[in-house]
């Protein structure tokens, strides 16, 4: 991982910080971009966008970089995520963290597969999760809800991915790496 | 572990959870309030620019608009005093009036099974809540305040799946239930028998179940693809941008909204009925 010259390099109150802050940077980039996402911009099913964007990045950052997202951290980024959508708290912590269970299980397969192959895998785990959520709410509520917004999700993951992966693939190589601090 | 913990304790103390929403709504608010201005004066600065171009068109259409809700203004003032001679006879007892506090919709919260949005309030007074205040735009109901802190309050959409409205229907007033789905538009249930609410009738709040005050306007009766009555609600509900959150006074018991106790009221609905009534023994 870490090459020769950069292990010799001092360790300055400069270079820690920046490697403090390509360390947080993913962590940030989540918590922002579910801040984000509540702005009224008038969206239809905006909402539905929030939690798939959770699931885009944890399943991102635990199949290329897993130290960037802590497993405490996911937790709290789900707590994030039920607070501000009113789902019954913590369903969406619990979901997250089995997500990065699954994705960090299936790791070796899937880091190394072609674009398509992940993408793929996570539409899958995407609809997986909505469906886990839309069950387990149902459960909690007493009462049968309305399906129509796993599919959105599901449609959502499928066309969100492609776009934020791109961007994740430039700070996975930039401002998140750390090697390169 | 520490989350399904976290599941356990927000099944059993809905407060608790609630006292964390609303401090962090509080803490997001002024947040979204920063840069929901500048969002908003893009938007009407857009439009300025769009205006410009049809200014004098837009001049005619307004003054032939001005002429007929001139006309609307004899009408409505010929009717009020119509109105008051009538009181007077009945020797009506007026409503008590509401205190309201005007909000900026800062955020829109909604989870997906949810809908909500987070209105940025002037700090309230002490000991005094906004939760259970009638929320509404310009035109109609918008929803209830279901979360209030000390600069934010979260109002439940008429739209949302645990949004339960009592209304009262066309000019006769025969009672209905509005119930959120979600959708865009919510849908009657419990309406009187053999007599189906009329296409174009007007809804207004009921009194009944003393959550809301009677006769606020809240949408218009329309019968969907499916041939079920739905409300078309009045409020602008896709574009909100400014509340009015009415308290009613709190001495009237009939309208007094205690969250967590009563069925109506939304914030009880959030939790199942079973978690409902272990909260009510504590």
């Amino acid at each position: 991982m870490v090459q020769g010259p950069a292990l010799r390099r001092p360790l300055t109150l400069w270079r820690r910080l920046d490697i403090a802050a390509r360390w947080a940077f993913p962590g940030f980039m989540l918590v922002a971009g579910l801040v984000v996402l509540g702005m009224p911009f008038g969206l239809p099913s905006q909402a539905a966008l929030r939690p798939v964007y959770a699931m885009a990045c944890v399943y991102f950052w635990s199949l290329y970089r897993p130290a960037a997202l802590p497993v405490p951290f996911v937790a709290l980024c789900g707590l994030l995520l039920d607070l501000l959508g009113l789902s019954p708290l913590g369903i969406w912590a619990v979901l997250l963290l089995l997500l990065q269970l699954a994705v960090i299980a299936a790791r070796r397969r899937l880091a190394p597969a072609r674009f398509l192959t992940s993408w793929g895998a996570f539409i899958g785990f995407a609809l997986a999760g909505a469906g886990l959520a839309w069950a387990a709410q149902g459960l909690l509520q007493l009462r049968l809800l309305p399906l129509w917004p796993v599919l959105w999700q599901g449609l959502f993951a499928a066309g969100l991915y492609p776009a934020l992966a791109r961007l994740l693939i430039r700070v996975h190589r930039s401002a998140a790496a750390v090697e390169l601090a | 572990m520490a989350s399904l913990g976290a599941v356990l304790i927000g099944r059993a103390d809905q407060n608790f959870s609630d006292h964390l929403r609303a401090g962090l709504d509080d803490l997001l608010a002024p947040l979204y309030q920063a840069v929901s201005g500048p969002l908003q004066a893009a938007e009407h600065g857009t439009g300025a620019i769009g205006h410009l171009f049809a200014l004098s068109q837009e001049n005619a259409q307004l003054r032939e608009q001005n002429a007929e809700l001139l006309q609307w203004q004899e009408v409505a003032m010929a009717l009020q005093a119509q109105n008051n001679a009538l009181k007077a006879q009945l020797s009506y007892v007026p409503q008590p009036t509401p205190t309201f506090s005007t909000g900026e919709v800062v955020a829109d919260l909604g989870g997906v099974y949810a809908r909500s949005v987070l209105v940025a309030v002037p700090p309230v007074a002490d000991g005094q809540s906004l939760v259970g205040a009638v929320a509404m735009d310009g035109r109609g109901v918008a929803g209830r305040v279901v979360e209030a802190g000390g600069r934010s309050a979260r109002v439940l959409l008429i739209t949302d799946i645990n949004s339960r409205i009592p209304v009262a229907l066309g000019a006769e007033g025969a009672p209905a239930l509005m119930a959120g789905t979600n959708g865009p538009d919510p849908a009657l249930l419990y309406w009187a028998p053999g007599h189906p609410p009329a296409e174009g009738a007007m809804v207004l709040t009921s009194s009944q179940g003393g959550a809301f005050p009677p006769g606020l306007p809240v949408g218009v009766v329309h019968y969907d693809a499916q041939n079920n009555p739905v409300v078309l609600p009045l409020a602008n509900l896709d574009a909100l941008r400014v509340l009015r959150l009415f308290s009613y006074p709190q001495n009237l018991p009939e309208l007094t909204p205690i969250p967590h106790t009563k069925p109506e009221a939304k914030t009880a609905a959030k939790t199942a009925a079973a978690a409902g009534t272990h909260h009510r023994k504590r």
